[in-house]
C-alpha cells in the first residue's frame, strides 16, 4: 500500500514537468498554430540558465524560479520576432522544421560551451530530506514540485478564464477571424503568447535542475513524451495538456514499477488508444482536429 | 603468344619494378624501408561530441600528442623515426561509423595504430578491422571483456579496465564490507547486461546475494520508481550500473528519496572523475567505486596531471592517462625494434612488464592481450575533505594487478 502511494506521488511529480511544459506547448499551438519542436530544448535551456546563473552570480533556486522564466520569455520574444513570425503565413510545416533546426543548434551550442557531463546544481536546504507520514516517507522535493506546478497551472487557468487578456487569447485561439472582425488586434498578442509558452518550458527546466541531470541532451527524450501528452490532451487544449501531463506521469511511474520493459511503450499505446477513440484528444474539439 | 609480346611484357614489367624501387628509395630518403611511408601515424578514434566527450574525446588526442612530444624529447636525434603524426576521428559511439572510420584510418591515412575507442559495440567493430588489416589497436575507453575473450585477436590489446575488473573491485569490496544483500539496477543494453552479470558473479563469490535485477530504459531521466521498488526489498545496498547522465539522474533521485537514512547504501558500477565533477561531491555521500588510476595518487601521477592541466585546463580522467601510457609504450616498442611492422611490435610487447605513469606493476599478458596493472577501490570525499578543485577521491585500497583482472586461465581467447 505504501509503495502504491509512493508510486502515485512519483508519477504526479514526473507529470508536473510534463504538465507545465505541455501547457506552454498547447498555448503556443492554440494561438499561433505553431508546433514548437524546440520546446524540449527550451526546457533544457531553463535548467542550464539556472545552473549557470547559480555558478556565476550565486543566484539561488527561489530567485531562479522568478528570473529564469523572465529570461526565457525574452528569448521566446526574440525568436518569435526574428524567425517564427516570418514563416507564420506559410504551411505550418515550415515552422516545425525551423524549430527542429533551432533544437539542433541550441543543443550543440550548449555542448560546445559546457561539455556533455552535465552541470552541478545546489539544492535549497529547505527542500532536502523527506516528509514522514506514519510509515510513508515522501521526498520533500517531489511534494514541492507537485504543489508548485499545480499552483502555476491553476494561475494560468485563472488568467485564461477570468481576465480580459485570457478572453482575447481564447477568442483568438478558437475563432481568429471573428475576433479580428470584432476589432481585437489579435497580432498584438501573438508575440507575448509565444514568449509565455517558452517561459513555461523554462520554468519546468528550473524545477528539473535540482532533481535531474543538467545536460544538453536532457530535452531530447522529453520532447517526444511531450508530444504524446499534447496529443492525448488534445492539441491546443489548455486543460487537456495539464490533465494529460499528470496521466502520462502516472502511466510512466506504474509502468516502471510493474512492467519496466513496457513503461515507455505504455505511453504511446495510450496515445494510440486515445486517437482511435477520440481523434481530437481527451479535451480537444473535433473542429480543431 | 608471340615473342614480340613476351618481350614487350617483360620490358613493361621491368620498368614498373624499377619505378617502384625508385619510389621506395625516395628522394631525400625520408625514413628507411622499416617504416611504411617513412612515417609513423597514431590515430585516436573516439567520441568527439557525444556523451563520452569529456572523459575521453579531444583530451585523449591531447594526451597522445603529449606522449609523442615526450618521445621526441627523450630520443632526440636517436629516434628511429623522425616524422610522427597524430590524427583523430569521431565515431559518434556508433559501431557502423567506427567500422568505416577504422578502415579509413588504416587504409587512407595509413595509421599504424588506433587508440582509445570507447563504447563496447564500437570497440568490437574496430577489433574486427584490426584483425583484417593486421594493424595494431590498443583499446582504452571500452569496458567489454569480449575484447580479450571470445572476440580477441592478435593485433588487439585492452589497456585500462573492463567489466570484470569493475565488478571484482566494487562488488567484492562492498560485499566483504558487510553489505551482503544487493539489488541491482542496470540500463537494458549490452554494457548494462554485461555489468549486471559480472557484478552478480563477484557478489555471489564473496558470499552475498542479489535480489532483483531491475532493467531500466536507456537513456532515462526518472529513476524514482525503480529506486522505490529496489528499496522495498530492504536491501543493504543498491548497485547502479548506469553511466553518464543517467547515473547523475539516479544519484540525485537516490538522495531525494533519503535511502541513506534507511541504511540502504549506493554502490556505483562505473564512474569517471568527470561524473563527480559535474554532480559535485556532496551528491555522492562518500560512495565507493572502482578506479583504474587517480591523478592525485602519488607524486608521479600528480606531476603528469599538472602538465596535462597546462595543456588542457582540466584534470585527466583515467582514460586520458591510459591513452598517454598506451601511446608511449607503442612508441618505445617501435624505438626498440626499429620498425613499425605490426607483427614485430606484437612480439615485442607480449609478456612485457611495464611500469609507467598509468601502469603500476603492469604486464601485457601474451595469452589474451589483457594489460593488467594495479587498480583501486576509491571513495568520493566529503565536501570538507576536498582541498582543491578535482581533489575528489580517497584511495581506500590497492588491488594488485594479478588479482584485479579475470585470471588468464579463465579467458576464452585464442589467437588461432
Amino acid at each position: 500500500m505504501n509503495e502504491i502511494l509512493q508510486y502515485t506521488l512519483q508519477g504526479l511529480a514526473a507529470g508536473s514537468f510534463y504538465a507545465l511544459a505541455a501547457l506552454g506547448l498547447a498555448i503556443i499551438f492554440g494561438v499561433l498554430g505553431v508546433v514548437n519542436f524546440a520546446h524540449g530544448a527550451c526546457y533544457m535551456l531553463g535548467a542550464v540558465v539556472a545552473a549557470v546563473l547559480q555558478d556565476l552570480l550565486g543566484l539561488n533556486f527561489w530567485l531562479a524560479l522568478l528570473v529564469v522564466p523572465v529570461v526565457m520569455f525574452v528569448f521566446g520574444v526574440v525568436i518569435e520576432r526574428l524567425l517564427v513570425s516570418r514563416l507564420i503565413a506559410l504551411d505550418p510545416l515550415y515552422n516545425f522544421l525551423l524549430t527542429f533546426g533551432l533544437t539542433l543548434l541550441l543543443v550543440d551550442l550548449v555542448k560546445r560551451q559546457y561539455g556533455v557531463s552535465g552541470l552541478p546544481y545546489t539544492r535549497p536546504d529547505l527542500l532536502t530530506g523527506q516528509i514522514t507520514l506514519g510509515a510513508l516517507r515522501l521526498p520533500t522535493y517531489q511534494v514541492f514540485v507537485l504543489a508548485f506546478s499545480l499552483l502555476v497551472c491553476a494561475a494560468v487557468w485563472l488568467l485564461m478564464t477570468r481576465t480580459r487578456i485570457g478572453m482575447i487569447v481564447r477568442a483568438s485561439t478558437e475563432k481568429s477571424e471573428l475576433t479580428r472582425a470584432l476589432g481585437v488586434d489579435v497580432n498584438r498578442w501573438v508575440t507575448p503568447v509565444f514568449g509565455f509558452g517558452i517561459a513555461l518550458a523554462g520554468l519546468a527546466g528550473v524545477l528539473a535542475a535540482p532533481f535531474r541531470a543538467i545536460t544538453a541532451d536532457m530535452g531530447s527524450s522529453f520532447i517526444i513524451i511531450l508530444f504524446a501528452v499534447v496529443v492525448i490532451g488534445g492539441l491546443g487544449s489548455i486543460v487537456g495538456a495539464v490533465v494529460a501531463g499528470f496521466i502520462v506521469g502516472l502511466v510512466e511511474a506504474f509502468g516502471q514499477a510493474y512492467a519496466p520493459a513496457l513503461s515507455q511503450i505504455a505511453i504511446f499505446v495510450l496515445m494510440a488508444l486515445v486517437i482511435l477513440v477520440r481523434p481530437a484528444g481527451l479535451f480537444g474539439r473535433e473542429e480543431n482536429a | 603468344m608471340s615473342t614480340k609480346r613476351i618481350v614487350a611484357t617483360a620490358v613493361v614489367t621491368a620498368g614498373v619494378l624499377a619505378l617502384s624501387a625508385c619510389g621506395n628509395a625516395g628522394p631525400g630518403g625520408a625514413g628507411s624501408d622499416e617504416f611504411t611511408d617513412g612515417k609513423l601515424v597514431l590515430a585516436v578514434l573516439n567520441d568527439q561530441s557525444g556523451v563520452y566527450k569529456d572523459l575521453s574525446g579531444p583530451n585523449s588526442v591531447k594526451a597522445v600528442e603529449m606522449a609523442v612530444a615526450d618521445f621526441q624529447e627523450r630520443h632526440g636525434d636517436d629516434a628511429v623515426v623522425e616524422d610522427v603524426e597524430v590524427t583523430f576521428a569521431d565515431h559518434q559511439n556508433k559501431p557502423d561509423v567506427a567500422n568505416t572510420k577504422a578502415q579509413e584510418l588504416y587504409d587512407r591515412e595509413s595509421a599504424d595504430i588506433i587508440l582509445d575507442v570507447p563504447t563496447s559495440s564500437a570497440a568490437l567493430a574496430v577489433a574486427t578491422q584490426a584483425a583484417e588489416k593486421e594493424k595494431l589497436y590498443f583499446n582504452i575507453g571500452a569496458a567489454t571483456t569480449e575484447l580479450t575473450n571470445a572476440q580477441c585477436n592478435k593485433y588487439t590489446f585492452h589497456w585500462a579496465y573492463d567489466t570484470y575488473q569493475l565488478a571484482n573491485a566494487t562488488g567484492t569490496a562492498v560485499t566483504e564490507g558487510g553489505a551482503t544483500d544487493w539489488q541491482i539496477i542496470y540500463p537494458d543494453y549490452a554494457f548494462g547486461q554485461d555489468m549486471d552479470k559480472s557484478f552478480t558473479a563477484a557478489i555471489e563469490a564473496a558470499g552475498g546475494t542479489v535480489g532483483d535485477h531491475i532493467a531500466t530504459p536507456f537513456p532515462n531521466d526518472n529513476f524514482s520508481t525503480f529506486l522505490t521498488r529496489a528499496a522495498s526489498a530492504e536491501p543493504d545496498v543498491i548497485g547502479t550500473m548506469q553511466a553518464g547522465g543517467d547515473l547523475i539522474n539516479l544519484v540525485k533521485q537516490y538522495n531525494e528519496g533519503g535511502y541513506v537514512d534507511q541504511g540502504i547504501e549506493l554502490a556505483v558500477g562505473l564512474m569517471f572523475i568527470t561524473d563527480i565533477h559535474s554532480l559535485g561531491v556532496e551528491a555522492f555521500n562518500g560512495v565507493n567505486f572502482a578506479e583504474a588510476w587517480y591523478w592525485n595518487f602519488d607524486d608521479e601521477n600528480r606531476a603528469w596531471a599538472d602538465r596535462f592541466m597546462e595543456e588542457t585546463g582540466t584534470r585527466p580522467s583515467f582514460a586520458h592517462a591510459a591513452n598517454y601510457s598506451a601511446a608511449t609504450q607503442y612508441l618505445e616498442a617501435v624505438q626498440a625494434e626499429g620498425t613499425d611492422d605490426a607483427d614485430t611490435i606484437v612480439g615485442h610487447l607480449e609478456g612485457k612488464e611495464i611500469d609507467d605513469v598509468f601502469l603500476k606493476n603492469g604486464k601485457i599478458r601474451a595469452e589474451d592481450h589483457r594489460v593488467i596493472h594495479d587498480v583501486y577501490l576509491a571513495r568520493v570525499k566529503t565536501a570538507d575533505e576536498v582541498t582543491e578543485e578535482w581533489d575528489y577521491e580517497e584511495i581506500l585500497a590497492t588491488i594488485p594487478a594479478e588479482e584485479a583482472f579475470k585470471p588468464v586461465e579463465d579467458s576464452t581467447c585464442s589467437f588461432g
